[in-house]
């Protein structure tokens, strides 16, 4: 199917090669081409007329770059304009200045709340936090079941009553048991509902009212197709949600429901689902997601490559940031962590835009324990020291490998390998090639 | 005949085989899915009396919405415009026709109701498979009940052994319908209920066997093969089954839904669709989409919790009731 499409585009390619500027025409065949895609990934109508009137006011008239034809410049910029709307990387989650923090989790049934509420118990223990789980499902059957046997799997606490009370009792109760705990978050569990179900809404705005959470988050699946829309305003119209969580992205669905439910609620969507088990919870990439969606990984990495050696802003917001000095140890960490729930190698380049087809790439091999090792190690710093690992002295390193488990010269390796790829990164600059390079060699030391 | 007086004609109809709580039921329900299609149609054809090239484009736009797809809806608008042009030759087009026209379509693409597989000699093993949360338990929970109504013996096969509490789940089912649940602990090989199950059906004498499944993203090649191992050990223990093979797609669900259904039919010949949650405001377009380019046709329609919501699909029935309204 997206042979097809590739196949089509290059076509299209071709009719457009050789101009100066992007005229109208230009404009409209690309972009009756980016219309299909879009609808072939589930993004909704209306969505995709708004956003391809857009983006050819944004296009027409625009130079196109020398080493780009016209049509890739149009694709250029839908997939820019797709990352900008889906937005903001990585919105964390609001923590109340007064814990717990309370977190509901909505939407309809089967979309994979009750996982997802598992996985940000998960997600937040390894945090160092301290979660309560409640089930507010009192209506599938054995919901409350499922939610306790996640919760026994992670080590967290679940409050829980019996099938058929009241689900903003339970909720209440869950959050005064959360208090009484300790606890400094908690994670209710809703029933799913219907976004026509007057009665069942209802119920959600009389729990939100009752227990006042600092996050809403809507989950949704990523194979929902145009209802995505009716089903995200009606529930933000309901509850104000305050992010998504798109789940199940580990079939082959293209997504369009993340953009979707962007356009129509503005809302930030802050994990994706990408497995069945309890740590397959990511933050989101828009970026990633643009691609995703619009199908076209072949011409994207085609489009890069043309533009590798001059146009730097097209790396993408991690090249940036390894270029720049504020490439952390959080974002360090972040990586790995990826990794680590990610799995197969190959996997993961081919999410990497351009890693792919790099040569020598699917020979590299991940080494697990020196994956798990570096984790936790990381996980043993503060949040400052992560920021800035310059302030680590002698101290600090003992107290960190004490944490991780690990001997001081695991940790000294570590610090050693991270300032030498930093270092590695700032000298290459600019080129992208040089970046992926500097990568692959220098950034993933535990890649052989 | 106007639009109520055809609506109430239709609700009189219906009353005569089915219960009164059920009906309003229903057709409460599937208003919902309809109204807001009918709605634009209507309001689409009192703008455009006339058929151009716009009007393509807004008739374009409903099925693209009802998640019908691009392919389908342009090879179903260039039918019709076809159509129109051959019949409609010296008299004016109204937007009636163009509707009848364009249900004639539908329902032609959708074929003719099919009933559920049912063996010779009992037992009759049926297998709900699908992806992760589209309603296979509870699919499984209604069709066993809608088999107890009529006095039959049903046994329950909880092949799903991953999802947590699902054994559970399908227990309370089971206990709502009255039927046996054949299960082994959490985490077991699938195939073995399954082989349990159908040899407690033969040594009990029961009518049918309901396998459910676990959800499973059809992109896990290896959870695909548990699957199509759970069907080799039915095949084996019982000639000729499983009878019926039933994918749970979720009315919600877009594009993807043919990609599902094709990689299921692949590994476990899917015979049936019992498309889920068509209470919602879902259309299901997509079952378009499988039964043309697939041939799978849509037994079964889920339209609620209830252990009752469940339906036999009728293609000229559910075209009906989308354009309702309109006639
Ligand atoms: N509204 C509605 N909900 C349904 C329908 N069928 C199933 N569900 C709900 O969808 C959710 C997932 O169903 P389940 O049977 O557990 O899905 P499974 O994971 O495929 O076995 C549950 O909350 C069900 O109550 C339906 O026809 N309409
Ligand atoms: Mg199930």
């Amino acid at each position: 199917m997206f042979e097809n499409l590739t196949a089509r585009f290059q076509e299209t390619f071709r009719k457009l090669r050789g101009k100066g500027k992007l005229s109208e025409a230009d404009v409209d065949e690309a972009l009756r081409e980016i219309r299909i895609a879009l609808l072939e990934a589930d993004v909704n109508f209306k969505v995709v007329r708004d956003f391809v009137s857009n983006v050819r006011e944004r296009a027409v008239g625009q130079e196109v770059a020398s080493s780009l034809t016209p049509g890739q410049q149009v694709i250029k910029i839908v997939s820019a304009e797709l990352t900008r709307l889906m937005g903001g990387r990585e919105a964390k989650i609001q923590h109340s200045p007064k814990p717990p923090t309370v977190i509901m989790v909505v939407g309809l049934q089967g979309s994979g709340k009750t996982t997802t509420v598992a996985k940000l118990g998960h997600l937040m223990k390894r945090q160092g936090r301290k979660p309560l789980l409640v089930a507010a499902d009192t209506r599938r059957p054995a919901a409350i079941k499922q939610l306790q046997v996640l919760g026994e799997k992670i080590g967290i606490e679940v409050f829980a009553t019996h099938e058929g009370d009241d689900a903003v009792q339970v909720a209440s109760s869950g959050v005064a048991r959360g208090k009484f705990l300790g606890c400094d978050m908690v994670l209710v569990d809703t029933a799913g509902r219907l976004h026509v179900d007057d009665e069942l809404m209802a119920e959600l705005g009389r729990m939100q009212k009752e227990i006042l959470p600092q996050e809403v988050l809507l989950v949704v699946d990523a194979m929902t197709g145009q209802d995505a829309v009716n089903v995200a305003s009606s529930f933000d119209e309901r509850l104000e949600l305050s992010g998504v969580v798109l789940t199940k992205l580990d079939g082959d669905a293209r997504g369009g429901a993340a953009l979707s439910t962007r356009a129509v609620t503005g809302k930030p969507i802050k994990f994706v689902g990408v497995g069945e088990k309890v740590d397959a919870l990511e933050p989101f990439h828009p970026d990633r997601m643009a691609s995703r969606i619009l199908g076209m990984g072949d011409i994207l990495s085609l489009i890069e490559k043309a533009e590798a050696g001059y146009d730097q802003t097209k790396a993408g917001e991690l090249a940036e940031k390894l270029r720049t000095a504020d490439f952390t140890l959080e974002d360090f960490q972040d990586q790995l962590e990826q990794m680590q729930k990610i799995g197969p190698l190959d996997e993961i380049l081919s999410m990497i835009p351009g890693m792919a087809r790099i040569k020598g790439v699917g020979d590299m091999k991940v080494d697990d324990g020196r994956l798990r090792q570096v984790g936790a190690i990381i996980n043993s710093m503060t949040p400052e020291e992560r920021k800035n690992p310059g302030i680590i002295g002698g101290s600090r390193r003992r107290r960190i490998a004490k944490g991780s488990g690990v001997r001081v010269q695991d940790v000294n390796v570590l610090l050693r390998q991270f300032d030498q790829v930093k270092g590695m990164l700032k000298q290459f600059g600019g080129s992208g090639k040089a970046q992926r390079r500097a990568m692959r060699k220098g950034i993933i030391p535990f890649m052989q | 005949m106007n639009a109520s007086e055809r609506s109430e004609k239709l609700a009189q109809h219906n009353l005569h085989d089915k219960p009164k709580g059920l009906l309003a039921g229903l057709s409460q329900r599937l208003a919902r899915t309809s109204a807001s299609i009918v709605g634009q149609v209507q309001s689409l054809l009192r703008r455009r009396p006339t058929l151009d090239a716009e009007f393509f484009d807004e008739l374009e736009a409903i099925l693209l919405q009802a998640d019908v797809g691009i392919k389908t809806t342009t090879r179903l608008l260039s039918g019709l415009s076809r159509n129109l042009k051959d019949g409609g030759q010296g008299r004016t087009v109204s937007g009636d026709d163009v509707l009848k026209v364009l249900k004639d379509e539908i329902v032609t693409v959708l074929g003719p109701p099919e009933p559920l597989g049912e063996a010779m000699e009992s037992p009759t093993v049926i297998m709900v498979v699908g992806v992760n949360g589209t309603g296979k338990t509870t699919t499984v929970g209604k069709l066993c009940y809608r088999f107890r109504k009529s006095g039959s013996q049903v046994i329950l096969g909880a092949t799903d052994t991953f999802r947590a509490a699902a054994i559970d789940q399908l227990e309370i089912w089971g206990n709502r319908a009255g039927a046996r649940v054949i299960r082994h602990e959490e985490g077991a090989d699938p195939a073995a209920v399954a082989y349990d199950a159908c040899q407690a059906a033969k040594a009990r004498g029961a009518d049918y066997v309901i396998l459910d499944t676990a959800g499973r993203l059809h992109t896990h090649v290896n959870l695909m093969r548990e699957l199509e191992k759970v069907k080799r050990v039915v095949e084996r223990e019982i000639p000729g089954a499983p009878h019926e093979v039933l994918l749970a797609l979720d009315a919600t669900s877009g594009q993807n839904g043919l990609i599902q259904a094709t990689t299921f039919k692949e590994a476990v010949e899917v015979s049936g669709i019992a498309l889920t949650k068509l209470d919602g405001t879902a259309k299901g377009g997509v079952i378009l989409a499988i039964r043309d380019s697939l041939g799978i046709p849509v037994k079964l329609i889920g339209i609620g919790e209830g252990i009752e919501d469940l339906r036999d699909f009728d293609p000229n029935e559910f075209a009906d009731a989308v354009f309702q309204d309109l006639e």
